[in-house]
């Protein structure tokens, strides 16, 4: 139908990936306790719901904030009537507070660089307009989250170019890597505008260590290309080491007066750390002024409620709140963490070690029937439909190695959790397993993968496919 | 040094367009009645302030409404959670019945078409991405809403083509204005993908007729090119005659369906720009699958949705709202236009919205758009009102002002009369003696003129807080 834009009728919307079947599979049976305690349980949805009693107490003790009344008097028509793209102010002042006390207070950040936007999602999108346009990309990291692919490429036409991280070192990001990338965009044709990373990872679940964040600044001065540093995780962090956001090591390095600290920028939201993904709060930081102006009147397309931006304004300016509420939030997903990983290795699997996020970056190497993508999709769809877990396979976060699979862990009950773990130990002892090779792969770091010879019941995963289809 | 994209640093957001100019003059001296009663009275922004008394009322008794009550915390959790694309339900549900009772219930609308977005801006850009590739274009008739240059091309790389529409026909919107638009258009090499229209009008304050209304129909089917029905003051409409929508019009006329699509907010009607509510309600299949994709770059947030689904169920409420709402501004209207009319100010007869297309055309020196200009930077500076000039509004005559009426209280359209009266009179004195005569009535005193219009006071006290001197209109 050439009636409609080329967007409509392409898929770079990236909704025909994998990532997005398994949730559509889930909607069709979702696990509940009651109701379908044999249902499919999510654990690809990277939600925080660890922590609402806190947020309601509070709400209960503070009935104002969301009632339209400030000191007694009601504020409904001025919020109502607050459509300044420039934000509510003590809603900008708390939220730049907010972000450095997560980061320890070892940086501040200015009201005014911040620029208010709906959701991470339109943050990434927009920033992606203010540096980017057709014929231009950059460089991104993998693995990465899949909504990458739509919120930076879809409706602005710039370019994704994998930096490939790999397990040998932990999927770190490495100076060869970045080289490599660079010269595959010029390959390309590609202007390469930038390199965009999330720290803490999607879907690693680890933070970045100095050493990577100051590779990155030297390849950007280098190159002389902006970076974007999705810190949306940086409140998940629940052990050492501590977050270092790219913003502390810029200070650290004195580079306040250079190019570089004009061509970093942050993005911030609410929804993994707070846990509160319906209310559409994202947040730019950039210490460009011209880009901060851009995005600013970008952001009219997308801009924040008045109305949870004041709710959340008082939230976020009781200090002694956000104090609880990250140390012990951090606390729970510490714990929670925990139950998944000795879950998981009950069931012999192992996973990469994490320090933050809502998800482990889970090594399924080992079950997989040959090391390719055809066998993680096979794995992948018998824990869908016989396992009944909803996981978000590595290839659709562009990881290079087939095996990867990312398993949240926040967003269910902990009895769902331990079901989950169950169901996974069931599964993993029922295939025939060459004992050898499984002792092998322990002891080798699992580097001789192809030796394996694993036979899967093939024969029960057909039969199902027949039925459910 | 590699820059910053083309999109960032050119004017694409429209904001160096001299309606923004008066924006600026206000907020270095805006008006308030208290601390700065010389300052510039705010006439160029359309925002609908006539009715919060009653809706703060109803949010004031239904806590729950604003999960502030024990009953509204329980559905915290769900709401903060809540980020799914298609909507609440019940939000889309209690959106879609109010547009149809706004349409005094000759049509229903279907929830699973409405499709958030942020704000009508959102919408437009949405849709514009949907229909149109970069390069193409749309058809919108003068005078538009300024901000359409920016929501409809800044981004996306569509073109607009002007549909032009003159004061000689009150800028009625005719079949040859359009085919004239539609052959400019080729000759540029632009392909035209759909037709704009607002209705009712922004700037002009009207509603389309039943006729133009089918005439527009049948242009785009034969051109098989969109059209885009921007219906945001739909409840604004507080007199005859009746609102016609698109929605209607598809049902008496043969149309394509998959042609149709319509923009719609909250922002006017029921006066909370701030609450971000937009939407799009589309015929077209695709067109809705695509957008709700889209939509993620815009969400309404679930906050408000639950606001809003609760408010809008209430079917009391709703009712009372439309009937309070439109006599409010029914009134507000007649006492502003009758009592410019007092001083020889005239402006296109309207029935809707919540401005005034005036008609300044004789006060111009010569009919240049320097002119107005000139008369624009009077009125702002010396009768410090800040108004939108027709020129903003892409209008192919000048003297033309878009003057709003329903974001100020009583007391404030009082002082703005004043000065309107005031200046009318200098500007009178200075005029040759024979056209002074016909101004005998500009002498009549102040309170006399409102006590002759008002059988009872509606002096409404203004805002205990002060202005937020942040509030910058793009409207």
């Amino acid at each position: 139908m050439g009636l409609l834009s080329r967007k409509v009728t392409c898929n770079s919307h990236g909704q025909d990936s994998s990532y997005f079947l398994g949730w559509q599979e889930f909607e069709k049976n979702p696990y509940d306790e009651v109701k379908n305690p044999k249902g499919i349980i999510q654990m690809g949805l990277a939600e925080n719901q660890l922590s609402f009693d806190l947020l309601e107490s509070w709400l209960a003790k503070n009935p104002e904030a969301a009632s339209f009344k400030r000191d007694g008097q009601s504020i409904f028509k001025e919020l109502a009537l607050f459509q300044d793209y420039h934000g509510l102010p003590a809603f900008k002042k708390a939220l730049v507070d907010f972000m450095a006390e997560i980061r320890g207070n070892k940086v501040t950040f200015d009201a005014n660089n911040i620029v208010l936007t709906a959701g991470a999602t339109s943050a990434n999108e927009t920033l992606m307009f203010c540096l980017a346009e057709k014929g231009d990309a950059f460089l991104l990291p993998t693995p990465y989250y899949p909504g990458f692919d739509r919120d930076l490429k879809w409706r602005t036409g710039a370019e994704i170019v994998p930096i490939v991280c790999t397990s040998s070192n932990g999927f770190k990001i490495t100076e060869p890597a970045l080289e490599e990338a660079y010269h595959e965009a010029q390959r390309k044709n590609l202007r390469v505008k930038g390199v965009l990373v999330t720290n803490p990872s999607n879907p690693l679940g680890t933070t970045m260590t100095r050493n990577e964040l100051h590779l990155l600044i030297n390849f950007i001065t280098d190159k002389e290309i902006h970076l974007i540093s999705d810190e949306i995780y940086s409140g998940t962090v629940f052990s050492s080491p501590a977050f270092v956001s790219i913003m502390e090591v810029l200070k650290d390095m004195k580079m306040e007066n250079t190019q570089e600290w004009e061509r970093v920028h942050v993005v911030y939201s609410l929804s993994k750390d707070l846990g509160l993904p319906g209310f559409r709060v994202g947040a730019i930081y950039s210490n460009d002024p011209i880009v901060v102006a851009a995005a600013t009147k970008m952001s009219s397309f997308g801009l924040v409620s008045s109305q949870t931006q004041s709710l959340l304004s008082a939230m976020l300016s009781d200090k002694k709140f956000t104090k609880e509420y990250l140390s012990k939030h951090q606390k729970r997903l510490r714990n929670r963490r925990n139950k998944l990983v000795s879950g998981l290795e009950k069931a012999g699997i192992s996973c990469l070690d994490s320090n933050a996020g809502l998800f482990c970056w889970v090594d399924m190497r080992h079950l997989l029937s040959s090391n390719t993508f055809e066998a993680e999709m096979e794995l992948w769809k018998r824990i869908v439909y016989d396992i009944k877990l909803n996981i978000s396979p590595g290839s659709s976060c562009h990881c290079t190695e087939p095996g990867w699979f990312r398993v949240c862990f926040a967003n269910m009950s902990e009895d769902a959790l331990k079901l989950a773990m169950q169901r996974l130990k069931s599964f993993v002892g029922s295939i025939a397993i060459n004992d050898l090779s499984h002792q092998e792969l322990k002891k080798t770091g699992r580097k001789n993968r192809t030796n394996w010879v694993f036979r899967l019941s093939f024969q029960s995963f057909h039969d199902r496919e027949q039925d459910e289809r | 040094m590699v820059a910053i994209s083309k999109i960032a640093t050119g004017d694409g957001h429209g904001e160096n367009s001299p309606y923004f100019d008066g924006w600026k003059a206000y907020e270095t001296n805006p008006f308030h009645p208290t601390d700065r009663p010389d300052g510039i009275i705010q006439m160029g922004l359309a925002e609908n302030q006539l009715c919060f008394n009653f809706i703060k009322k109803w949010v004031m008794k239904h806590p729950e409404a604003s999960l502030c009550s024990a009953q509204g915390v329980n559905k915290f959790k769900e709401t903060a959670l809540f980020q799914d694309y298609h909507g609440m339900p019940e939000f889309r549900q209690a959106v879609a019945k109010f547009m149809g009772k706004v349409r005094g219930g000759r049509v229903e609308f279907d929830p699973d078409r409405i499709v958030m977005s942020g704000g009508a801006t959102g919408a437009h850009e949405m849709v514009a991405f949907c229909l149109a590739d970069p390069g193409e274009a749309f058809l919108v008739p003068t005078p538009y809403y300024p901000g359409f240059d920016r929501d409809l091309r800044w981004r996306t790389g569509v073109e607009l083509v002007p549909v032009v529409c003159k004061s000689s026909n009150d800028f009625k919107i005719t079949t040859n204005a359009l085919e004239t638009a539609y052959e400019k258009a080729k000759e540029d090499n632009l392909k035209v993908k759909g037709l704009l229209v607002t209705n009712p009008s922004n700037p002009l304050g009207n509603i389309l007729d039943r006729d133009t209304l089918k005439g527009i129909v049948e242009f785009i089917n034969e051109k098989n090119i969109h059209l885009v029905g921007d219906e945001i003051y739909a409840a604004t409409v507080f007199m005859e005659p009746e609102f016609v929508s698109i929605s209607e019009i598809i049902e008496e006329v043969e149309c394509k369906r998959d042609l149709i699509h319509i923009v719609y907010s909250l922002s006017k009607d029921m006066g909370f720009p701030g609450f971000r509510v937009g939407l799009v309600y589309s015929y077209n299949d695709s067109v809705l699958s695509c957008a709700r994709k889209m939509s993620s770059f815009g969400l309404v947030s679930s906050q408000t949705q639950h606001l809003i689904a609760s408010m809008l169920s209430d079917d009391d409420f709703v009712d009372s709202f439309i009937v309070e709402s439109k006599e409010q501004l029914f009134r507000r209207h007649k006492y502003f236009t009758w009592s410019l009319s007092q001083v020889g100010i005239g402006s296109l007869k309207s029935n809707a919205g919540l401005f005034i297309w005036m008609d300044l055309r004789k006060l111009l020196k010569e009919k240049t758009l320097e002119a107005e200009m000139d008369l624009w930077r009077v009125i702002i500076n010396e009768v410090k009102l800040n108004v939108s000039p027709g020129s903003s509004f892409h209008c192919n005559e000048p003297g033309w002002f878009r003057v709003c009426f329903a974001n100020m209280d009583d007391h404030t359209m009082e002082v703005a009369l004043l000065r309107i009266r005031t200046f009318m009179l200098e500007h009178n004195k200075a005029m040759v003696p024979r056209k002074l005569c016909s101004q005998s009535s500009l002498k009549l005193s102040f309170s006399r003129r409102r006590d002759d219009f008002m059988s009872q006071s509606i002096m409404s006290p203004h805002s205990p807080l002060p202005q937020s001197p942040l509030v910058q209109a793009r409207t």
